[in-house]
C-alpha cells in the first residue's frame, strides 16, 4: 500500500463502511441453518477489517499497549469459546458482562478525558452509556453466577423491592440529568457508575432460573444499546450500527420470551419478573397418580406411530441429551416418526434447547416450534416430557387463578398417551402444581432422566 | 445540535429497522446462535478502546482502555469460535434444498 494512503481518513471510514455491510450480511444469513456459517465469515471479515482500519489511524502512536490487550484478550476468548454446549447459558452472561465493562471503561475513560467540556447531548448519551453498561456488567455477572449454579437459582424477593430499584435508578438518572446541566460537577461521575453497578446486582436478584431467557435476552439489549451510546460519544457509525444491531436483537428476543411466558414487555423492561409466583406453592395435595417402568413405556412407545418428546431444563441438568438420541435413533428404526416439540423458552436461554439436541447430532429439522407443532398433538400417540414442567401444564389454558395463565403452553395433554420423566412428584422450579400429572392418560415415569431413557433404550433394542 | 449528529440520530434509527427486519426472520432454532453471534459483533467497541489506548492521553486512559480491549477482544474471539461450533452441529436429515 502507499504509505501516504496509510492513515488517510477516507481509508479508514471505507473499511468501517464495508464492516458495516458485513455485520447486517452476517446476521441476515443467521435467518437459516444453510446460510448461517456465511454468516460468521462475513462477521469475522468484518471484525478484522474493522480493527485494521483503525490500527491506520494517525493519532495511534503506541501498538505496545494495544498488542498486549489484543493477545491477552484472545488468549481469554478462546477457553470461552470452547466451553460445553451445557454451559452455554452461563457463557452468554459472561460475555454480556465483558462486553458491557469494554464500553463502561471506555465511557469512564471518555468523561475524564473531556471534562469539564462536555458538551450537554454529548453528556447524555455518556451517563446512559454508563448507566446502561454498568448495569449490565453487574447484571450479567450475577445471572451467570446463578446460573453457574454458584448463587442460588431461586429468587430472593423483599417487600419493596421494586421500591429501592425505582430509587436507585432514579438516583443515578437524577445525577445524570445534574451532571448534564452541571458538567463541573464531575465528582458525580463515579456515583453514576457506582450506582449503575449496584442496581446491575438488585436487578437480578428477584429473579429466578425460569425466567432467564427473558434476562439474558435484555441483558444483551441493553449491551447492544450501551454500545451505540458509545458510538454517538465517539461519533463512530460503525459502534453506532453494530449496537443497533445487537440492541435490536436483545430487544426483540426478549419481546418473543416475554411473550411466550405471558409477560407484558413493559414488566419485562422493569424487571419485575419472578414475583407472581411465590403464591402457589401448598397447593399440590395427594392425588393418585399413574407410574410406569421403563419396560412398560418401551412398550408402549414400541406400538406408537408417531412421538412428540418434549425437552426442558431438565434434560439439560441430567445430561440426557444424548441418551435421547439413541431414543430417537432406535424408534425411528422401527418405523416410529419422532419429533421434538420446543417452548420458545424452554431451558435457559433463547434457543437453548436446539442446541442441545444439535450437539447430540439429532437433525433439526426434526426440532419443531410451540406453534406449529401445537396442532398435531390430538393425533400423537405418545408424547414424552422430559425434564419440562411448566410449558406442558394446561392449567394456563383452563385455570383463571394460575399464576401461569394465558402463558402459551405445548398441548401434550391431547396426546393419547403422555409420560412424564421427572424425579419425584415436588413440583418445580416456580411451585406451581402441574394437573397434568394427574390425568387419566398420563403415566409418570420417575427417576432421573439420563438413567430412565437409558433403561427405556436398553429395553428397545434388547429381544423383540 | 451539529449536523453531525443528526446524522448519527438518523444512522442509529435505520440501524434499528435494519436490525429489527434482519432478526425477525432468524429462525428460533438458532436463537442461541445469533445471540453469541451478536455478541462477537456488538464487541466492535474494540476499536474505541483501540484508540483510547493508541493516542496514550493520559495513564488512567490507558490503563482502563487496556482492560476494555482485553474483555471486547475474548468476546470476539470467544464469540465467533463457539457460534461457529454450535453451527457445525446443526445438521438436516434431509438433502439441503435451495430455495
Amino acid at each position: 500500500m502507499n504509505p501516504d494512503f496509510a492513515g488517510n481518513q477516507y481509508v479508514i471510514e471505507f473499511t468501517y463502511l464495508i464492516a458495516s455491510a458485513l455485520f447486517i450480511f452476517s446476521l441476515k444469513w443467521m435467518s437459516s441453518p444453510a446460510t448461517a456459517r456465511h454468516g460468521i465469515w462475513a462477521g469475522e471479515v468484518g471484525m478484522v477489517l474493522a480493527i485494521a482500519g483503525t490500527l491506520l489511524r494517525h493519532g495511534i502512536v503506541d501498538y505496545k499497549w494495544i498488542a498486549i490487550g489484543l493477545v491477552l484478550g484472545s488468549g481469554i476468548g478462546i477457553p470461552l469459546g470452547m466451553v460445553q454446549m451445557t454451559a452455554v447459558p452461563q457463557r452468554t452472561a459472561l460475555s454480556h458482562a465483558f462486553g458491557a465493562l469494554c464500553v463502561t471503561l471506555v465511557g469512564s475513560a471518555e468523561f475524564y478525558l473531556r471534562t469539564p467540556n462536555v458538551p450537554k447531548f454529548m453528556m447524555s448519551v455518556l451517563s446512559m452509556e454508563v448507566i446502561l453498561g454498568g448495569l449490565t456488567v453487574t447484571g450479567s455477572l450475577m445471572a451467570a453466577g446463578k446460573l453457574q449454579e454458584i448463587l442460588p437459582q431461586r429468587p430472593i424477593t423483599y417487600k419493596g423491592q421494586n421500591l429501592v430499584n425505582f430509587l436507585l435508578l432514579a438516583v443515578a438518572i437524577g445525577s445524570a440529568v445534574y451532571l448534564v446541566l452541571h458538567p463541573e460537577a464531575k465528582q458525580l461521575f463515579p456515583l453514576i457508575v457506582g450506582i449503575s453497578l449496584i442496581f446491575g446486582v438488585f436487578l437480578i436478584i428477584p429473579i429466578g432460573g425460569a425466567d432467564m431467557p427473558t434476562v439474558i435476552s435484555l441483558l444483551n439489549g441493553y449491551a447492544g444499546l450501551s454500545a451505540a451510546a458509545m458510538g454517538f460519544v465517539l461519533d463512530s457509525k460503525l459502534l453506532i450500527i453494530a449496537g443497533a444491531l445487537d440492541g435490536s436483537s436483545g430487544l426483540i428476543l426478549s419481546v418473543i420470551m416475554s411473550k411466550a411466558m405471558n409477560r407484558s414487555f413493559t414488566n419485562v423492561l422493569f424487571g419485575a419478573f419472578g414475583q407472581v409466583q411465590a403464591a402457589a406453592v401448598g397447593a399440590a395435595q395427594a392425588r393418585p397418580v399413574h407410574s410406569a417402568t421403563p419396560e412398560e413405556a418401551a412398550a408402549i412407545l414400541s406400538a406408537a406411530n408417531k412421538v412428540v418428546i418434549v425437552p426442558g431444563y431438565g434434560m439439560a441438568v441430567a445430561q440426557a441429551q444424548h441418551k435421547v438420541r439413541e431414543l430417537y435413533d432406535i424408534l425411528t428404526k422401527k418405523g416410529v416418526e419422532v419429533r421434538f416439540a420446543i417452548h420458545p423458552v424452554a431451558g435457559r436461554m433463547p434457543g437453548h434447547m436446539n442446541v442441545l439436541l444439535a450437539e447430540a447430532d439429532i437433525p433439526y429439522d426434526r426440532l419443531i416450534e410451540m406453534d406449529e407443532i401445537n396442532g398435531d398433538f390430538p393425533q400423537t400417540d405418545v408424547a414424552l416430557v422430559i425434564g419440562a414442567n411448566d410449558v406442558t401444564n394446561p392449567a394456563a389454558r383452563t385455570d383463571a387463578s394460575s399464576p401461569i395463565y394465558g402463558m402459551p403452553i405445548l398441548d401434550v395433554d391431547k396426546a393419547h398417551t403422555v409420560m412424564v420423566i421427572k424425579r419425584s412428584m415436588s413440583p418445580g422450579f416456580a411451585g406451581i402444581d402441574n394437573p397434568l400429572y394427574y390425568l387419566p392418560n398420563t403415566l409418570m415415569l420417575f427417576g432421573d432422566a439420563k438413567q430412565f431413557v437409558g433403561a427405556i433404550v436398553r429395553e428397545l433394542s434388547g429381544g423383540h | 445540535m451539529s449536523s453531525n449528529l443528526i446524522d448519527a440520530l438518523f444512522i442509529f434509527m435505520l440501524a434499528c429497522f435494519i436490525g429489527f427486519e434482519v432478526i425477525r426472520h432468524v429462525s428460533p432454532l438458532l436463537h442461541t446462535p445469533l445471540m453469541s453471534l451478536t455478541n462477537a459483533l456488538d464487541a466492535i467497541a474494540v476499536v474505541g478502546a483501540i484508540v483510547l489506548v493508541g493516542e496514550r492521553k493520559s495513564e488512567f486512559a490507558t490503563v482502563l482502555g487496556v482492560i476494555a480491549i482485553v474483555a471486547a477482544t475474548s468476546n470476539v474471539v470467544g464469540g465467533f469460535l463457539i457460534t461457529d461450533r454450535m453451527l457445525k452441529m446443526f445438521k438436516t436429515s434431509r438433502p439441503v434444498k435451495n430455495k
